[in-house]
């Protein structure tokens, strides 16, 4: 019985047959479609390699900035009249918030000529140049993250005592002379002597501690004559919360006047970065897509050249009983899967270029999976998208074209 | 007993339009039973491969009708065309027209992929034609690798392993040295023994003198040649 007799049947293309043949007639012209992919394949690169970088260089931005400044807040009193708008007991409460590292009062003590500190109580040794003087709490000293040279900071137990020690700045210390503490040296400020307890050789923030002599607040507040307009409380927080904080600790502190406390907040570290970033980001991205349109031309050009080279095999598929969505959807096939291919080529060559950027440049490489899955996709589209205007002239072509020698 | 006619042309018509237009194929009619063996003769530009074409479901006549196996083919739509094609015509073209770059196999299946049949039926199929067109050791071969006997052979084996109504043959043997045409010749009378109805072009007298019927078409004018 032949085949003409079933009334019922009809022509078909069964997926898996469909797939097959457009991998053969890809594949049996490797050369051709490795360059008719070559633009789509540049422009995925591109796309996968400027988010890479810019995911990389973002990460690397954060660690470094999140750090330093966007963790450091400062309070200052908002109408200053010379009295103290902070309670004893702010760096308690503020510690207490969710996201403070470290916090404590700090305010530099006007130097007229009896408190200028001097390496002896000998008035006759003075120092050399102005050096300040500030009083902190021992949690402003450790939010500037200091490292120390010679012993440690004052600690809560000091101020509780209101005990005579101080700090010296390196800067300071060069100026007063004193090199090393362990013979126990002291610094007189007026007619009071303080032992040096440590010796500050660098701070992460407020750099002007270098030059200073710092001793307790609660020390200053007990023995010496405070007329300081500038009361400050530093704050160090956990990356990421120093927003929160700035709008918590004025109520936290002075729940009565909350306004009278200014907190000066670094800007959003995120808005920033995208601001900082923004811009190159969005100059490359457009280049990528400008590179995609420009592969996505290539692929037209290349599969409409096929088509005309193709037209005795379209012919011969037509005389076999290919219907024109059959031819149609052939020649789409073929091109999403040059996008796909050449995509995944792509995506491969720019995530080892990127690597070995990072690697060179010390950066981590950042890659959200989603953009590893995402190359493909836009690979498939753009070649689906690209066949279609091939894909529409093949199925025109006539099927007596097989009779053509 | 009455056999139905397995092709029926009734006063078919192929013009093309032109300034004049040109007359193809001048109303003709005929009619081919299952398992004759026809050839088509003509000197070039006489009108053959226009019939062909018609015959084919190739090309769309512009008067007359075509019944093919019983159906009237000018109510079919170009999806209906294709059906057609793909279940009840066969196809051996001058030139082969082979995937050099695909097996023996493939090119062979490659005229069952349209009817649906799925993989394992194929390869049956495929190795059944193969023998009978004596090319089952070569079945893994490149086209591109065959003589041109061995690929008209192939053709061949892909028009019959679709088992249509008809296997409609455009010059067969007109790329072929003597011995392969002689070789095509007779592997296309044993297919018509065992059957076959073909309808074959040709230009030459002694691959015409093997079918069982002629047809002469001159200036587009089909007549039988008694």
């Amino acid at each position: 019985m032949k085949q003409g007799d079933n009334l019922t049947a009809r022509s078909s293309f069964r997926t898996v047959d469909l797939l097959r043949e457009s991998a053969f007639s890809v594949l049996s012209r490797p050369t051709r479609a490795l360059l008719t992919g070559l633009g789509t394949m540049l422009g995925v690169g591109a796309f996968i390699a400027t988010i890479a970088l810019t995911d990389s260089t973002r990460a690397q931005v954060s660690s470094r900035f999140d750090a330093l400044k966007a963790t450091e807040i400062h309070l200052k009193d908002s109408n200053p009249d010379g009295t103290n708008p902070f309670p004893v007991d702010s760096s308690v409460i503020l510690t207490s918030l969710n996201g403070v590292r470290h916090a404590g009062l700090y305010f530099p003590i006007s130097t007229s000529a009896q408190l200028v500190p001097r390496a002896s109580l000998d008035n006759s040794r003075k120092a050399d140049g102005t050096i300040q003087l500030i009083a902190a709490e021992s949690g402003a000293i450790a939010a500037t993250l200091p490292r120390f040279s010679q012993g440690s900071s004052f600690t809560t137990f000091h101020e509780i005592r209101k005990e005579k020690v101080a700090l010296l700045g390196r800067v300071a210390a060069n100026q007063l002379g004193i090199t090393r503490i362990d013979n126990q040296p002291v610094v007189a400020i007026g007619d009071i002597s303080f032992v040096v307890m440590g010796i500050l050789d660098d701070v992460g923030r407020n750099p002007d501690f270098l030059l200073s002599v710092i001793i307790p607040a609660s020390t200053a507040t007990a023995i010496l004559p405070i007329r300081s307009s500038e009361f400050q409380v530093l704050i160090d927080t956990d990356p990421g919360a120093a927003q929160l904080i700035g709008r918590q600790a004025p109520i936290a502190l002075r729940p009565d006047a909350p306004d009278r406390i200014q907190a000066l907040v670094p800007p959003d570290p995120v808005t920033l970065r995208r601001q900082v970033s923004g811009d190159v980001t969005a100059l490359f991205l457009a280049l990528s897509v400008l590179a995609l349109l420009i592969g996505a031309v290539a692929i037209t050009n290349a599969t409409l050249v096929s088509v005309m080279e193709r037209r005795s095999e379209i012919g011969l598929r037509r005389a076999l009983g290919a219907k024109k969505s059959h031819i149609w959807l052939q020649f789409c096939t073929e091109s999403a899967g040059i996008g796909t291919g050449a995509a995944i080529i792509g995506l491969s060559i720019s995530v080892i270029g990127v690597s070995i950027a990072c690697a060179i440049n010390h950066l981590v490489l950042t890659l959200n999976p989603s953009v590893l899955l995402a190359a493909p996709l836009i690979g498939l589209t753009t070649g689906a998208l690209s066949g279609v205007l091939p894909a529409t002239r093949a199925a025109r072509t006539p099927p007596s074209i097989s009779l053509q020698a | 007993m009455f056999q139905s006619p397995e092709i029926e042309v009734i006063n078919l018509a192929r013009t093309f339009a032109g300034t004049p237009p040109v007359h193809a194929l001048k109303p003709c009619s005929f009619s081919i039973d299952p398992g004759d063996f026809v050839a088509i003769c003509g000197p070039s530009g006489s009108g053959k491969s226009t019939l062909l074409g018609l015959l084919g479901l190739l090309d769309v006549p512009t008067g007359g009708e075509y019944v093919l196996g019983g159906k009237r083919t000018s109510e079919l739509s170009d999806s209906e065309r294709s059906t057609v094609r793909a279940f009840d015509l066969g196809f051996v073209f001058q030139s082969f027209h082979l995937m050099n770059y695909r097996t023996v196999e493939d090119n062979i299946q490659l005229g069952l992929i349209y009817q649906g049949v799925r993989q394992q039926q194929r390869r049956e199929r495929t190795n059944h034609v193969l023998e009978l067109v004596d090319l089952i050791d070569r079945r893994h071969a490149l086209c591109s690798t065959l003589s041109g006997g061995e690929k008209q052979r192939v053709a061949i084996a892909r028009a019959l392993v679709r088992q249509p109504r008809v296997i409609l043959c455009d010059e067969p043997t007109g790329n072929l040295d003597s011995a392969n045409t002689h070789n095509i010749v007779e592997l296309l009378t044993e297919l018509n023994s065992s059957g076959q109805t073909i309808v074959m072009i040709t230009h030459e007298e002694d691959v015409a003198a093997a079918a069982s019927r002629r047809l002469e078409i001159v200036d587009g004018s089909v007549s039988e040649v008694k």
